[in-house]
């Protein structure tokens, strides 16, 4: 097999940018199977290198004992030894080789649009392959199968799982568990089943291929995929419920295939399978899902009870989600219940509670890792499959691969129809034709097959090889064939496509007004519906399984509270990530301010005055107090300690910025109660940034802030830092100095009006200097701002 | 005697049937429900949706109660409430919830889930004049969590100001300073919902379709979900 050379090149003329792109893949090709074939090739030098080592040891001990036969030679000042290394060698050079692919695909932009990652990452497999193979090496067995189901397989199961949306998933369960268990059997029973039929006709020379092997066959083949499904439905944006529909299914399908496998796996040699099998078959598969489940749940509590302790130990946060989650993966292995249930029961069930306990850090350091290792395993599995094909012993056979093809098509869209008939008499949202045809033409086979089919005994399966290669020309069919025309007919067929919104609070609140409504309304009609166990299941969870899996006081936050903080996190960080530039956050999109929507309460006085743009001030004041405490990371140099974390600036800036605000609240109320001064709001004690941004902008944007966020609460923020108790004692401060500051607040507010260039002393209490020592060279433009603009 | 009165309850359960679109047996299984409610009197007060327990738990309770005795809701195009309410008017605002039949066109779905918001929207919109304010959308997101103390009700300010802004920068875009936006009519809250309106009236319309088996076996019913 000839490698190719990219021919078009030409075609994108002196684009220089490109060919560099084509020349660094082409070099990395060519370097990674010399490189591998080095390492290949290292292997006849293995005994060379092992009797010279072994000579040097024994001589070393020889002339310890008796300088008998010692020659000298000289010291090696430079010497290669591969073999001490080559294992983890090796296996870097495939992850970065994958890396480094997963980069040059996306520096070609036409290619990857047309074709997905998938099929190009099998093409670059099948290089390497051919590589190896021309080099005259034999090709290493890299899909090994305990290679594949126990490193690369469960990333991508625990990316999935854990980054599950629930809610489509849980109200679509019955659909998708049709799907998966009913679905799987039919495709397995029908295929196995027509394959022996059709090796039973005369010509086809398969008369040997016994009806327990087919049905073996059928039943690997007829699992949906869920590594291709994600690789290929990632790239096409479709709406949600066909998302999760098809990829719940390619989950849950995992308990069919364990049980059908071992199933038929067992008794292939005794040749036949009672009735009696059948129902011990029934009760694997309840005890093989649930099992795997009820493990995968265990470890999920186990973990998120874990991570109510780490409060002091940020540092190994993530580690406690991936080890929970592996070892659960483990454990149900061990007992051959489904890994992937166990692994998706895992993260679904730990997220809840450890995304309320374990600090923002930890959290994107989890997203990033399992995004990341999911990323580079999936990359790493294509390309292996490409150098299986190369590397794996064939045996093609013309009928028995087409039919398997075709067969493999038709069953699946058989039974995608059928069970959609039978499952839209009792759904709501029925699934139109062209739901059930990407339903169908979404069934992608993958890597998983392909190891099943290698796990098979020789012995056992002589025919082994004429199963693997018709294995492999099926994947290749549906990823390549079906995963490249699934974008294009997807565009075709105008299929409704994901929606790009954020979730607003609307939604958010009409979400949960509509459970409760839906709640009540099936209490008055005295049915114990849906709602009402999900409500039961709610309230026990918020009673009694918050409380113990949750640190601190978290637990008693409602939901709607924890979504509205961490929108206006997200907001506030995307305000300084914008670079604070005038671009305004996305959710507040237009000029509408607070000023539009506040009923027309404010004393004539203040209305008087140009009202500026809420958003603007309310903007400047953030970003100042972000920037300048962002400014102060770089100032605080504490002690590189491995074991602690520098204390988050950021999480301290907004700590002391709703601290703040409280502040503020508080003396506003007070000042209120002088109606002298109503109009004018009484500045606290404040660091010199502060106050300068204060000055700069309108007194009365200040004003419309604090009315808008008269609800912050009062102890606790919702990024639990390792410094909350302190806010919460800085906070206690501020209330007991509410009272006495009221005066100084007063008088300062006074002078003020006065005197517009007044200068705010800063606040005395020292908690807040600690942070705010250093104003940022920002200063020079809100000096110049005029104080009314 | 009893042969009459059966007959009787049988017409008038039929126009009933044609009136509000439920069937037969839902009908029927909802009288029961009703006369086990209002103690086998011709009305239901108040006071006999109160004293259901299991909505104790429930935060919306007095909302959900008060929208059985208003009047918009009963088909009367008139604001205020009523003070008790007859087997009919109990039928009209279930009516609300019932799945739409498999075979409607699109005019009629598009009618009955324009029913259904605006059965939403009445409970929002408690002054009944046409527009839900930012006090109603404020006292409606306190209702929401007024389970949670007083960390609930300080931010239930701010949430309810934030919702407030957004649907008015999503429906009104840009406005002056000095503009007031008096609130969501229903026109906008249609708009603002058109996601969520898929899902409100797919919600509504499984629970009355589960009213013909009063009890399922729950592990029916999670495979009937979807």
């Amino acid at each position: 097999m000839e490698p190719r050379i990219p021919s078009h090149r030409s075609s994108y003329g002196l684009e220089s940018f490109l060919e560099r792109g084509l020349l660094l893949l082409v070099m990395l090709i060519f370097l990674e199977g010399t490189v591998l074939t080095l390492g290949a090739a290292s292997s006849p030098d293995i005994s060379a290198q092992d009797n010279t080592g072994g000579g040097d040891d024994q001589r070393g001990i020889e002339g310890r004992h008796g300088h008998a036969n010692y020659t000298k030679k000289a010291f090696p000042v430079l010497s290669l030894d591969y073999r001490h290394i080559h294992v983890p060698f090796e296996i870097s050079l495939w992850v970065l080789l994958a890396s480094l692919m997963k980069l040059g695909f996306h520096l070609i932009p036409r290619l990857s649009s047309i074709v997905p990652e998938s099929c190009l990452l099998i093409v670059v497999g099948l290089l390497v392959g051919g590589l190896i193979k021309l080099a005259g090496e034999e090709v290493p067995p890299v899909l090994d199968s305990n290679l594949f189901f126990l490193c690369l397989l469960p990333p991508i199961i625990l990316d999935a799982g854990y980054f599950l949306p629930i809610r489509p998933f849980m109200e679509n369960i019955g659909t998708i568990l049709m799907f998966a268990v009913v679905g799987t059997l039919w495709n397995a029973f029908f295929v196995g089943g027509l394959l022996y039929a059709v090796c039973q006709i005369e010509g086809t020379y398969l008369s040997q291929v016994e009806l327990l092997p087919c049905l073996l066959f059928g039943s690997i083949i007829s699992a949906v995929d869920p590594v291709a499904v994600l690789a290929v439905f990632e790239e096409i944006h479709i709406n949600e419920l066909l998302h999760i529909l098809v990829f719940g299914e390619s989950l849950l399908n995992d308990a069919v295939t364990v049980v059908l496998y071992h199933l038929f796996e067992e008794y292939s040699d005794a040749g036949e399978v009672t009735p009696m099998d059948v129902v011990l078959g029934v009760i694997c598969f309840l005890i093989v899902s649930l099992g795997g489940i009820a493990v995968g749940t265990i470890y999920g509590i186990l973990a998120a009870f874990t991570s109510r302790f780490t409060s002091h130990t940020r540092v190994i946060e993530p580690l406690f989600v991936f080890v929970y989650s592996y070892m659960a993966y483990l454990s149900a292995e061990m007992f051959h219940l489904s890994g992937i249930m166990a692994l998706i029961a895992c993260g679904a069930v730990m997220r809840p509670y450890v995304e309320a306990n374990i600090s923002h850090k930890s959290h994107t350091t989890v997203k990033y890792f399992l995004k990341m290792w999911s990323s580079v395993s999936e990359t790493l599995i294509f390309i292996f499959l490409g150098v299986a094909t190369v590397a794996g012993p064939h045996a093609w056979n013309w009928t028995f691969v087409s039919v398997t093809v075709i067969l493999c098509l038709v069953s699946r869209v058989i039974g995608v129809v059928g069970l959609t008939f039978i499952i839209n008499k009792f759904r709501i949202v029925k699934l139109t034709t062209k739901d059930q045809f990407i339903v169908a033409y979404g069934g992608l086979r993958g890597a998983i097959a392909f190891s099943l089919g290698y796990l098979l005994d020789k012995d056992l399966f002589p025919m082994r090889t004429m199963f693997l290669t018709a294995i492999i020309t099926e994947i290749f069919f549906t990823v390549f064939v079906q995963g490249m025309t699934i974008k294009p007919l997807v565009d075709l067929l105008a299929v409704k496509k994901k929606q790009e919104a954020k979730r607003s609070i609307n939604e958010e609140i009409h979400t949960q007004f509509l459970d409760h409504l839906l709640t009540g309304i099936e209490d008055i009609c005295g049915h114990y519906g849906h709602h009402h166990w999900k409500d039961k299941l709610n309230r026990f969870n918020k009673k009694y399984i918050k409380k113990c899996l949750i640190a601190g006081e978290r637990y008693k936050e409602p939901q709607l509270i924890a979504f509205y903080h961490k929108m206006e996190f997200k907001q506030a960080i995307e305000l300084v990530e914008s670079g604070g530039g005038v671009k305004l956050p996305s959710a507040m999109p237009s000029q509408v301010s607070m000023q539009n929507i506040q009923p027309k309460k404010l004393p004539p006085a203040v209305a008087e005055r140009a009202l500026p743009q809420f958003t603007k001030g309310r903007e400047e004041e953030i970003r100042k107090i972000l920037r300048s405490n962002l400014q102060k990371t770089r100032q605080r140099l504490r002690s590189y300690n491995r074991h602690t974390l520098v204390a988050d600036p950021f999480e301290d800036g907004w700590n002391d910025f709703i601290l703040k605000k409280q502040r503020m609240i508080e003396l506003e109320k007070k000042v209120r109660l002088m109606s002298n001064y109503l109009t004018v709001p009484a500045a606290p004690p404040d660091s010199p940034t502060m106050c300068r941004a204060r000055l700069a902008s309108d007194p009365n944007a200040f004003y419309n802030i604090k009315a808008s966020s008269d609800g912050v609460p009062t102890i606790q923020v919702d990024l639990a830092s390792p410094q909350s108790p302190d806010s919460v004692n800085m906070l206690n401060e501020f209330s007991k100095r509410g009272a006495t500051d009221q005066g100084l607040g007063q008088r300062e507010g006074a002078d003020r009006d006065e005197d517009q260039g007044l200068m705010m002393k800063p606040s005395s209490n020292p908690g807040l200097m600690r942070c705010l020592s250093d104003p940022g060279p920002s200063n020079e433009d809100e000096e110049d701002e005029p104080f009314l603009p | 005697m009893g042969a009459s009165q059966s007959a009787r309850t049988e017409h008038e359960f039929q126009d009933l049937a044609d009136r509000t679109g439920f069937s037969l047996e839902q009908i029927g299984n909802l009288n029961k429900r009703f006369r086990q409610l209002s103690k086998n009197e011709e009305t239901l007060s108040r006071q006999d949706l109160a004293s259901i327990s299991a909505l104790d738990n429930n935060p919306l309770r007095a909302q959900i109660i008060n929208a059985f005795f208003d009047k918009r809701n009963l088909r009367q195009n008139e604001a205020g409430t009523v003070q008790v309410i007859g087997f009919e008017e109990f039928l009209m605002v279930m009516s609300h919830f019932r799945p739409a039949a498999m075979h409607i066109t699109e005019e009629e779905r598009e009618k009955l889930r324009r029913e259904k918001l605006r059965f939403l929207f009445n409970m929002h919109d408690t002054d009944s004049d046409g527009t839900i304010t930012l006090e109603e959308y404020r006292r409606a997101v306190e209702e929401l969590l007024s389970k949670a103390g007083t960390i609930g009700q300080e931010t239930a300010k701010a949430i309810a100001d934030a919702a407030m802004l957004e649907v008015a920068s999503t429906t009104r875009g840009k406005m002056e300073p000095d503009e007031f936006y008096e609130g969501i009519t229903f026109e906008n809250f249609l708009q603002k919902l058109q996601n969520e309106s898929e899902r409100a009236t797919n919600l509504e319309r499984r629970e009355t379709e589960r009213r013909k088996r009063r009890i399922r076996p729950w592990p029916l019913a999670i495979l009937m979900d979807s």
